[in-house]
């Protein structure tokens, strides 16, 4: 316990408690000013309940494989893999042999491929002493590459045996007016903010990626601290890729296609730093709702993808510099 | 300490079961021995052997598996005909390399499904000079000095049967929506502008939005997903590509709608079994046939034995073979069953 807290940067913390309320306000503007431009432009569409569903279920899934991605980021890594492993464990989950096994199977083997994908790669990173970024890279290719096998080129659908597990995403499932995907990913993005926030897991994660050789004098075991985040974002993965077939009914190797950047974009518009240490769980979600509600905007608006991408190019950019100004005037404040 | 171990031990234990039962989750049953293609004329007896070599992209999509599917099929229906296949690859430089080792190996015709058309054009022309003759699958090369024969699909014409489908299903009267694939490819434009061409056809038809999908299932839910909830209203919708169809269904789904008409793209298992029940809104698929690779197969055959197509006129077999991309309903979907893809 003790150690942590030696870790942890006592002195800055309180501006950078103050500087983080501010950077996810400046994305709540965001949010605001997207939803004035829908009101604005589609007011009959864009300003009812249904739209609310579909941004929170399309944020859903991203926003659960975020949810992992923020902890390896702010641990100081990168996991470029999330989308390949999805791929592989929406195959995996929904092979003939696997749905034989009913809804459980589905399940287990999904989370069971994830965590393994987030084993395979925290064992290389951490123990293998591979860089973050090779190590995931290799593995985004052999996940791919082994999802592309498994499914011949296939696209895998549930079988009508396992039907109760798609249904969950039709609108008889709704608990109270909201999807049970929805459900799902609050939970997964309440225990992450909690395990980030409130236990001594998410204070190491802050000091190893704050300051790695700080966190090991400290004695933090930083090797398995370091694996253990893989795994949790292999975790998340899989918890995603049970939402995917879910929202889909199949699975196929396209599945998960750059869903690393969607991930890290929205990691980085929220607010954490992509060399760690820093950032908030709570940024992430917004930065997820923000890429989603500007897909829903432009297809409510019927624009081309092509605009789209250059808008989301342009908001990665304004939020990094937005990031860059307040942390120069973060480091003014503390020296003075 | 003790129970330490034995924990240890039975986390291990559970570990090694899990991977042991995730292995046994791999595999998916066979694919059908055989795709079912139209019966050949009168050249079909058996003659000179011939050996082909086949050189396509990696089969990462249901269509571009088909494309194998059919190939290996069709030429184990012929006794002189050998196959010779070259591992798929996405990379122009790749594939380049492969097809040079199938020159060198001398077969007698070589059939290619390009990674990229322009970027091996000089491969084929490689091949052409060296007297091997080419027949391109579908992604054409940049020149006809690089191919004896093309052999392809039409997407302009998808379009226009789609359209035409739907004016006739609507009675000229109505809003659609279009749900593209990847917009950045030729395909998609030319797709686009057959289904504009053919709507205009019909001046009570808006087409009143569209979006772009990638062609794959996810991609499909989501862009369906939002054009329903911007569309509360409208008659028919086109998607280009059945895989990414999948999700489209499934968004329709979630959405509990069933007030309009949907016709698909490209043609796969899933999609003809929906319209065969006919208990979804997608009633129809324009095709974009794998069995292209059959009949590619078969011409090389007829290449390598110097022989015409039977049932044309010409002492020569042509030099460009267009598919038809027809449109399959519940009436007719019993023909095109078999051809579908996975």
């Amino acid at each position: 316990m003790n150690a942590e807290q030696a870790v942890a940067p006592e002195q800055p913390r309180r501006f950078s408690v103050r500087l983080r309320e501010a950077r996810n306000l400046g994305l709540v503007g965001v949010l605001a000013v997207l939803v004035l431009i829908g009101a604005l432009t589609e007011p009959g569409q864009f300003l009812t309940t249904g739209t609310v569903v579909l941004v929170l279920t399309q944020a859903s899934v991203i926003g659960v494989i975020t949810v992992g991605m923020t902890f390896v980021i702010i641990g100081g890594g990168i996991d470029l893999s999330v989308g390949a492993v999805v791929a592989l464990a929406t195959v995996w989950a929904t092979t003939r042999s696997t749905q034989q096994f009913g809804i459980g199977g589905i399940v287990f083997t999904a989370v069971a491929v994830g965590v393994g994908c987030g084993l395979v790669s925290g064992l290389l990173i951490a123990y293998g002493r591979l860089v973050a970024f090779i190590g995931t890279l290799a593995m985004l290719a052999s996940a791919r590459g082994l999802a592309i096998q498994l499914s011949q080129g296939r696209t895998q659908t549930v079988t009508s045996s396992n039907q109760g597990l798609v249904d969950l995403g039709y609108q008889d499932s709704y608990v109270l007016g909201i999807p049970p995907l929805v459900l799902i990913f609050a939970a997964v993005a309440i225990v992450g903010w909690l395990v980030l926030n409130r236990t001594t897991f998410g204070r190491r994660t802050y000091a190893i990626g704050g300051n790695l050789e700080a966190a090991r004098l400290a004695g933090i075991n930083v090797k398995l601290h370091t694996c253990l985040l893989y795994v949790l974002s292999g975790l998340c993965c899989g918890i995603a890729s049970v939402m995917l077939i879910i929202l889909t009914s199949s699975g196929t190797s396209g599945n998960g296609n750059l869903y690393e950047l969607d991930a890290i974009a929205a990691v980085i518009i929220g607010g954490t730093l992509l060399s760690g240490g820093r950032g908030t769980l709570v940024g992430s979600v917004l930065g997820v709702l923000v890429f989603t509600v500007i897909s829903v905007l432009f297809t409510l608006n019927n624009l081309p993808t092509a605009v789209q991408q250059l808008a989301k190019g342009v908001i990665i950019v304004l939020a990094v510099l937005v990031q860059r100004r307040a942390s120069l005037y973060s480091s003014e404040r503390t020296t003075r | 300490m003790n129970t330490d171990i034995r924990r240890r031990a039975f986390l291990t234990g559970a570990t090694l079961a899990g991977v042991g039962a995730l292995a046994a989750c791999t595999s998916n049953e066979e694919p059908p021995p055989a795709a079912a293609t139209a019966p050949q004329g009168a050249q079909d007896a058996p003659g000179k052997r011939v050996t082909v070599g086949f050189a396509g992209p990696q089969a990462d999509h249901g269509w571009l598996n088909a494309i194998t599917v059919n190939a290996r099929a069709e030429a184990q229906r012929h006794p002189d005909v050998e196959l010779v296949v070259a591992e798929g690859s996405n990379d122009a430089a790749t594939q380049s390399a492969q097809i040079d080792a199938l020159i060198n190996r001398k077969v007698d015709v070589l059939v290619v499904l390009p990674a990229d058309g322009k970027q091996l054009t000089p491969a084929g022309r490689k091949a052409m000079d060296a007297g091997i003759p080419v027949i391109n699958l579908d992604r054409i090369f940049d020149s006809p000095q690089a191919y004896r024969t093309w052999v392809g699909g039409d997407n302009y014409r998808m379009g226009v049967n789609a359209g035409n489908y739907i004016g006739r299903q609507l009675n000229g009267q109505g809003t659609v929506l279009e749900l593209a694939g990847i917009d950045t490819l030729e395909l998609t434009r030319q797709r686009t502008q057959g289904f504009d061409d053919a709507l205009a056809n019909y001046p009570g038809i808006r087409k009143v939005g569209r979006a772009a999908a990638e062609f794959t299932v996810p991609t499909g839910q989501a862009r369906m997903a939002e054009l329903l909830q911007a569309h509360p209203q409208f008659n028919a919708i086109w998607n280009h590509d059945d895989d990414q169809g999948v999700g489209a269904l499934q968004a329709v789904r979630q959405a509990g709608r069933s007030d309009f008409l949907m016709v698909g793209g490209a043609g796969s298992k899933a999609a003809m079994e929906a319209i065969k029940s006919d208990n979804s809104v997608l009633k129809a698929t324009v095709l974009y046939p794998p069995t292209m690779a059959a009949s590619a197969v078969r011409l090389a055959r007829l290449l390598g034995q110097s022989k015409g197509v039977s049932d044309l006129a010409e002492q020569e077999i042509p030099a460009s073979v267009t598919t038809f991309s027809a449109v399959v309903t519940k009436e007719n979907v019993d023909k095109y069953l078999p051809v579908s893809f996975e």
